[in-house]
């Protein structure tokens, strides 16, 4: 089986992180977002993934490279001359999914949820159309566009973007699966998937929704990567609880790489990433954060809500919260305050930010 | 021989102090680890030939004044009493009803200093400068160079260049008269109650000339500055003897912290015994810092510069102090961080706190720029200023209290920035 994974573009939602490294390799719990997406397909059983990408990153192909070896699997990139939409590089990749009769994956890039691809591939052999679409439940669903189609089946009637009077709590989760034929309705020009595909596919019954069980998030912004966060560490306690770290010091979920050093008096969690040679000195308290690859936090500092960037460093009795996010190797002075800051990589900052504001 | 005046108001003055002067008078509220007017008493007992420090006011007489006057008593071996005005007088009327009592023994001259000044008192200085300007018997005030804004806060002199003689003198004026301020620290010889005399006379009969007496209006109730130096200014009798060592008002709580520093790095010099120091063991001090004998502070807490913790205060592991004043009885908990603050008596701040306030320090790169003694708001917004923590204020773990002043016995839950919490 195949899949095609939606990468597009800069990921400029997710700066300052991605200004250091492309959107896909940015690790989620300890783990590039691309391959928790990429693992559980092909624990599903694909054997070929396209990345959909519209611009090139040595970083991102040499990267593919090595997990292609890893996973014994085909990663290819399809490169996009201009930007094609969604729907756009189903086309430009046509010849890569279509060499057999299977069905293939199509899935947004920034979605994290416990991926139910085999019950995908069942969900949609059972009704024998062209596509399935995961749908997930939402608590304001007037800020999204629902789905709406019968509870038995799953056949999707017709899409509503942001109602304002309820008529639904399904959105599209951003995993589909599409039979071959399918295709034949994508042009090779800019096109949207959601606007201008799935609403003629509902209405010749060709698109069915399966409901996802469990979280699923849009990680693709640093608030909702925290939230995302929040919701795989609880998903981890529920199904793998021995890879979350636990005793003195540690409170609810925390995922702390082995390589991580953690000084004394510490209270970490709950909801924190500890990325690999990270260090925590003394003293130091965190609590809903993900501190990446390389980064220290010196003593006595309090952290919450924050984004701590490949090799940063953050001064000793450092206050930072409110979705504060620094890029790589940025420094924080000792004693600053930040609040809701966006510090670009190579920052060296040295007054505190008290209202939320973007460091260049 | 010599005496000393201590003008120290009353309850209704210093209210820009509030909260901290609801639980002690303002003049006793500690700078650098000892109560503001005991700079004044230390630099007059210096002075050889000081016979008397007296205390002139409207507080009615509590324990604190009591106590502090028997020990400094004891501590400095002079007479220091403390004189109750009936009625606020202000700064001529109380000298010149108690004229009697700083009369006795007849000193040749006496000081009057106002309280809520941080000198460096160059108290023989202006005893010297008296003896070589006019006839040896003027008048003198200290002065010292502001800037051409700031002056318009003070009262502002204008002198004879060559005779130091002091030509004109008007009280904040509302245009630029002169760069040199009124320190509120004078020299004067018993003449000055002729002169103060002549003016309660002449209030008294303009008193008789209204048809209506007012019981507020008071005949006694004189101004040194508006009354006394305006008429004397180019008279021959009064002088000016400028200085720019260090002089700052501490007028608003923010202007404690900035007095306590300034003090602090004078104590290199007349109190060494003051200053903190870095040993096995002890906490790490960094520049200047005053620690009561009986604080207990862990030995991994970082303290400095410009901090003074006070009597009883219990500081726990890997906790941060910079440019504050701890009160007496204060508990700091592990890891917080208290920056720019005044932290009240037997208040507590939990685990991972951030308490901090905005310094307002004169602007560094002007020598002759003092505090401002702000208003507290301004454009209907609170200007931020340092963070001002009430007696017995409980502060929770991990919250921030950012630019704000909280009263009294408030038990806070939540994070409070640019706020008065009542």
């Amino acid at each position: 089986m195949k899949a095609l994974i939606l990468v597009g573009g800069y990921g400029t939602r997710l700066r300052p992180l991605t200004l250091s490294v492309p959107k896909p390799l940015v690790e989620f719990c300890n783990k590039p977002i691309l391959l928790h997406q990429v693992e559980a397909l092909v624990k599903a059983g694909v054997n070929h993934v396209v990345l959909a990408v519209s611009y090139m990153s040595d970083l991102l192909e040499r990267e593919m490279k090595a997990q292609e070896e890893r996973l014994g699997i085909r990663i290819s990139l399809s490169h996009e001359k201009e930007p094609l939409g969604t729907a756009g590089p189903l086309a430009l990749a046509r010849n890569l999914l279509t060499d057999n009769s299977d069905p293939f994956f199509v899935l947004n890039s920034d979605v994290i949820c416990d991926f139910p691809f085999e019950e995908m591939v069942k969900f949609h052999k059972n009704h024998g159309r062209q596509g399935t679409i995961a749908v997930t439940r939402v608590e304001e669903p007037s800020k999204y566009g629902v789905v709406i189609y019968e509870g038995d089946s799953g056949q999707i009637h017709r899409f509503v973007e942001k109602p304002q009077v309820f008529v639904s709590n399904k959105i599209n989760a951003g995993l589909y699966i599409f039979s071959p034929s399918m295709l034949d309705r994508i042009q090779l020009r800019p096109t949207s998937i959601e606007k201008e595909i799935f609403p003629v596919m509902a209405q010749e019954g060709h698109l069915y929704a399966m409901e996802l069980e469990g979280f699923w998030m849009d990680i693709g912004q640093p608030k909702d990567f925290l939230t995302g966060m929040c919701l795989y560490l609880q998903s981890l306690r529920q199904q793998s609880p021995e890879r979350l770290r636990t005793g003195p010091g540690f409170l609810g979920n925390v995922l702390v790489d082995p390589s991580a050093q953690i000084g004394n008096n510490c209270t970490i969690g709950p909801n924190v990433t500890i990325g690999a040679d990270v260090v925590l000195e003394d003293g130091v308290r965190i609590k809903r954060c993900t501190v990446l690859r390389g980064a220290r936090v010196r003593s006595h500092s309090w952290l919450e809500s924050c984004i701590i960037g490949w090799s940063s460093s953050v001064g000793q009795w450092v206050r930072m919260e409110n979705v504060t996010v620094l890029g790589e190797d940025v420094i924080v002075n000792d004693e600053l305050y930040l609040n809701g800051a966006n510090v670009l990589p190579h920052k060296s900052i040295a007054e505190s930010v008290p209202e939320p504001r973007i460091i260049m | 021989m010599l005496k000393a005046v201590i003008l120290i108001g009353g309850p209704q003055k210093g209210t820009r102090f509030r909260p901290l002067s609801f639980e002690v008078p303002k003049p006793l509220f500690p700078v650098a680890g000892v109560p503001m007017i005991q700079h004044h008493i230390e630099a007059c007992v210096k002075v050889p030939n000081m016979k008397e420090i007296l205390l002139i006011g409207f507080y009615q007489p509590n324990e604190e004044l009591n106590r502090f006057l028997s020990s400094a008593q004891q501590e400095f071996r002079v007479s220091i009493r403390y004189l109750q005005e009936y009625a606020a007088l202000s700064t001529g009327g109380g000298i010149y009803h108690f004229r009697d009592q700083i009369l006795s023994g007849g000193p040749e001259a006496f000081f009057v200093m106002n309280a809520d000044v941080c000198s460096e008192f160059p108290l023989p200085e202006m005893l010297e400068f008296q003896k070589e300007h006019g006839d040896g018997r003027s008048f003198v005030i200290q002065g010292t160079t502001a800037n051409r804004k700031q002056s318009l806060n003070y009262g502002c002199i204008v002198e004879n260049q060559d005779t130091n003689e002091v030509l004109h003198y008007v009280e904040k004026p509302s245009t630029f008269v002169s760069d040199i301020i009124n320190c509120g620290i004078y020299l004067f010889t018993p003449e000055i109650f002729h002169h103060i005399g002549l003016v309660f006379q002449k209030h008294q009969r303009d008193l008789l000339l209204e048809e209506q007496v007012n019981g507020w209006q008071r005949a006694e109730v004189i101004r040194l500055e508006q009354d006394i130096f305006t008429t004397l200014a180019g008279q021959g009798k009064l002088y000016v003897y400028t200085t720019n060592r260090f002089w700052s008002q501490i007028k608003s709580a923010g202007s404690a912290i900035y007095a306590s520093r300034l003090y602090l790095s004078q104590y290199h010099k007349t109190h060494p015994e003051r200053l903190a120091r870095n040993r096995e063991g002890s906490p790490v001090i960094i520049g200047n810092v005053y620690i009561h004998p009986t604080a207990a502070i862990d030995p991994t807490a970082v303290l400095g510069p410009n901090v003074s913790i006070g009597k009883g205060v219990s500081i726990g592991a890997g906790v941060r102090v910079r440019e504050s004043i701890i009160l007496h009885g204060a508990t700091l908990q592990d890891h917080c961080c208290v920056l720019n603050s005044i932290v009240g008596w037997d208040s507590t701040i939990g685990k991972w706190a951030r308490v901090e306030g905005t310094p307002s320090d004169p602007n560094p790169n002007d020598p002759y720029a003092k505090i401002d003694s702000e208003t507290l708001f301004r454009d209907g917004k609170l200007t931020p200023s340092i963070t001002i923590l009430g007696c017995n204020v409980s502060i929770p773990s991990e919250v921030i209290i950012l630019n704000s002043i909280v009263l009294p016995h408030k038990d806070l839950n939540r994070s409070f920035k640019n706020q008065i919490i009542l």
